[in-house]
C-alpha cells in the first residue's frame, strides 16, 4: 500500500510512545545506572565503570548459564519447528474437526506458566505421577529432582507440550491461505507429494515460519517461570538458565551491579539475534 | 479416517494427558494422592474446590488476576488502535525505527525488568495494586497489539478511508463508526492475545504484588512451598486457571491462527 506522508500521525502514536517509554526507558535506564555503579547499602553509589561487565563476561557461572540457555533453545527449535509443521500438514483442512482441533491445541498456550510447571511437576513425580511412575515401571531410572538428564528430558518435553501448538497454528494458517488452484496445477503436472511440499507449501509458509521461529527463539531464550517451578534450576545447577541465574543474582542476592550488567548483555544478545534473523529472512522475501 | 489423521489425534492425546492428570488430582483426597498411583479418583471429593471458593485469600487471587488482565487488555488495545492506524496508513518521521523499537520491547526478557519495575512502581505508589501489573504488562502487550492490528488494518483498502472523507466524515467519526466495525475481527484477536499474555505471565505479576493484588497463580506457588504437600488443593487451583483461557479460546477459535500470524496471512 502506498502511504501518504503525514507528520500529524505522530499524535496518533503519542499515547503508545508515552506508555511504552514509561515502561521501557525508565527501567532500562535504571538498569544501565546500576550496571556502571557500585552500591553500598543505603543508596550510596560509586562509579565503577565497566567493571561489572568485565566480571560477568569472564565469570564461568555466566558462561555455563549462557551455554545451557543456548543448548535449550537449539533443542527446542530443532524439535518444535519440524514437529509443528508435520502436524499442521496432517491436519484436516475443512469440516467440523478443524475447530475442535484448533481449540484443543490452543489450550496449553492459555495456561499460566507456573501452572504449566506445577502440572508437569505433578505428572512427573517419580512415585505418584503418571509419567514418572510409568517411566520407572518400564525400567528407566527416572527422577527429575536427582538426575540432570531426567530434569532436562522433563523440561524439554514440557516445552514441546506447551509451545508446539504455536508452530502448528501458524503453519496451519499459512497452509489454509494457499489457493486451491496451486494444488490443481501441481496435480496436472503430476507432482509428487514431496514436490508439492518443497515447491508450493514451503515457499508459501516462509513468512509464518519466520514468525514461528522468531517467537520460539525469543520465548525459549527467555524461559523462566515454568522451569523454576518444575526444577528450581536444579539438580545442582544443571537447569539454571540465564534468566534463572539473573533473577537469583538480582532478587535473591541483591547484587545489583553484576545483575544489571548481566541483564544488558542478555538483552543485547536476544536483540541482536532477533534482528539478524528478521532482516535475513525479510531480505530473502524482498528478493 | 485416513492414517494421516492419526498424527493430530496422537498429538491432542499428548496435550490432554497432563491436563487430565491435573483434573484427576484435583478430585482426590490427600490420602489417596500420597497413597500411590491411581488412574482415576476412587474417593471422589469436591473438598479441594470448596476450600478455594470459601477462603477469601484464594478467591481474591482470582479476582485480582482477572482485574489486572482486563485493565491491561482494555488499555493496550485502546492506545494501540490509533497507533496501528497511523503505522498502516501514513509515513512520518521515524516511523520504521519506531515500529522496530516497539518490537524490541516484545523481545525484552521480563527477568531483566523485574527489579527496576519493582522500584519504579514502588516509587509512584502503585505497588501491590492491579494497576501496577496491568501497566507493566503493557510493555509487551502494546507492541503485540500494534503489530496485530497493523496487520489487519493493512488488509483494508485505503479507498474506504478516502470515500468516507469525501463523504464528509471527520476523522474520529470515521474511525469509530466505519473503520472499527470493519476490523472488528482484528480487534477481537488483539484483545485475545493481550488477555492471553497478561494471563499467563507471572514473573512480573508476582514481583509487583505483595498481598492485596496477589494473582491466583502466584498464590499456588506459595501454597506449594509453605504448607507442604497439599497437592489436591494445588491441582484444584490450577484446574480453575484453565477456565478463563478455555472460554476465550472458544470465542476466537476461527481467528486464532490468523492472530498468531499477526494478521498477515
Amino acid at each position: 500500500m502506498n502511504k501518504t506522508v503525514n507528520q500529524k500521525a505522530w499524535f496518533l502514536i503519542l499515547p503508545v510512545v508515552l506508555l511504552v517509554a514509561f515502561n521501557a526507558i525508565i527501567p532500562l535506564m535504571t538498569v544501565v545506572n546500576y550496571s556502571v555503579q557500585e552500591s553500598f547499602g543505603e543508596n550510596a553509589f560509586f562509579w565503577s565503570g565497566v567493571r561489572w561487565f568485565e566480571d560477568v563476561l569472564h565469570a564461568e557461572r555466566f558462561h555455563f548459564a549462557l551455554l545451557r540457555q543456548s543448548l535449550f533453545t537449539a533443542i527446542i527449535l530443532v524439535i518444535e519447528i519440524p514437529l509443528g509443521l508435520a502436524i499442521a500438514l496432517a491436519m484436516p483442512r475443512k469440516g467440523p474437526w478443524v475447530s475442535v482441533c484448533l481449540v484443543l491445541m490452543a489450550l496449553p498456550l492459555l495456561i499460566p506458566w507456573n501452572v504449566v510447571g506445577a502440572m508437569w511437576n505433578i505428572l512427573a513425580l517419580p512415585d505418584i505421577g503418571l509419567l514418572g511412575r510409568g517411566l520407572n515401571a518400564m525400567g528407566f531410572e527416572y527422577n527429575y529432582t536427582r538426575q540432570p538428564f531426567s530434569a532436562w528430558f522433563t523440561i524439554i518435553l514440557m516445552d514441546v507440550w506447551h509451545w508446539t501448538s504455536l508452530v502448528v497454528l501458524l503453519s496451519y494458517a499459512g497452509l489454509v491461505s494457499i489457493p486451491e488452484a496451486y494444488y490443481q496445477a501441481a496435480k496436472i503436472d503430476g507432482a509428487r507429494q514431496w514436490a508439492v511440499f518443497r515447491y508450493i507449501q514451503l515457499p508459501k509458509l516462509k513468512y509464518v515460519l519466520t514468525i514461528a521461529i522468531l517467537l520460539r527463539f525469543m520465548d525459549s531464550f527467555m524461559v523462566y517461570t515454568e522451569v523454576v517451578v518444575l526444577t528450581g534450576g536444579g539438580p545442582g545447577n544443571s537447569t539454571t538458565f540465564l534468566s534463572i541465574d539473573l533473577v537469583k543474582t538480582a532478587l535473591g542476592q541483591f547484587d545489583l551491579g553484576p545483575a544489571a550488567a548481566m541483564s544488558l548483555i542478555y538483552f543485547l544478545i536476544v536483540l541482536l539475534l532477533s534482528w539478524l534473523f528478521y532482516t535475513l529472512m525479510m531480505r530473502n522475501e524482498a528478493r | 479416517m485416513r492414517a494421516r489423521s492419526l498424527v493430530p489425534a496422537v498429538y491432542i492425546v499428548f496435550l490432554l494427558l497432563p491436563i487430565y492428570w491435573l483434573l484427576n488430582m484435583s478430585f482426590k483426597t490427600t490420602n489417596e494422592i500420597l497413597g500411590g498411583l491411581t488412574l482415576w479418583p476412587h474417593n471422589f471429593t469436591l473438598d479441594n474446590y470448596k476450600i478455594i471458593f470459601t477462603d477469601p485469600t484464594w478467591y481474591n487471587g482470582y479476582i485480582a488476576s482477572i482485574e489486572y488482565v482486563v485493565i491491561n487488555t482494555v488499555l493496550s488495545v485502546a492506545v494501540a488502535l490509533p497507533a496501528a492506524y497511523a503505522f498502516s496508513r501514513y509515513r512520518f518521521l521515524g516511523d520504521k525505527h519506531l515500529f522496530f523499537w516497539l518490537l524490541t520491547n516484545r523481545m525484552a526478557p521480563p527477568a531483566v525488568f523485574a527489579l527496576p519495575f519493582y522500584q519504579l512502581y514502588s516509587a509512584v505508589g502503585l505497588f501491590d495494586t492491579p494497576w501496577a501489573v496491568a501497566l507493566s504488562h503493557t510493555l509487551f502487550n502494546i507492541p503485540l497489539a500494534v503489530w496485530i492490528l497493523e496487520g489487519f488494518m493493512s488488509g483494508v483498502p485505503k479507498e474506504l478511508d478516502e470515500t468516507a472523507y469525501v463523504d464528509g466524515y471527520a476523522f474520529w467519526r470515521f474511525f469509530f463508526r466505519i473503520f472499527m466495525p470493519t476490523i472488528a475481527a482484528g480487534i477481537g484477536v488483539a484483545c485475545f492475545f493481550c488477555f492471553m499474555f497478561s494471563w499467563v505471565e507471572l514473573l512480573l505479576a508476582k514481583t509487583l504484588t505483595a498481598v492485596a493484588a496477589k494473582p491466583i497463580a502466584a498464590l499456588m506457588t506459595k501454597t506449594a512451598s509453605t504448607s507442604g504437600y497439599q497437592l489436591g488443593l494445588l491441582a484444584a487451583a490450577g484446574s480453575l486457571t484453565l477456565v478463563p483461557g478455555a472460554v476465550v479460546i472458544y470465542f476466537v477459535r476461527n481467528y486464532i491462527a490468523k492472530g498468531f500470524a499477526l494478521g498477515r496471512v
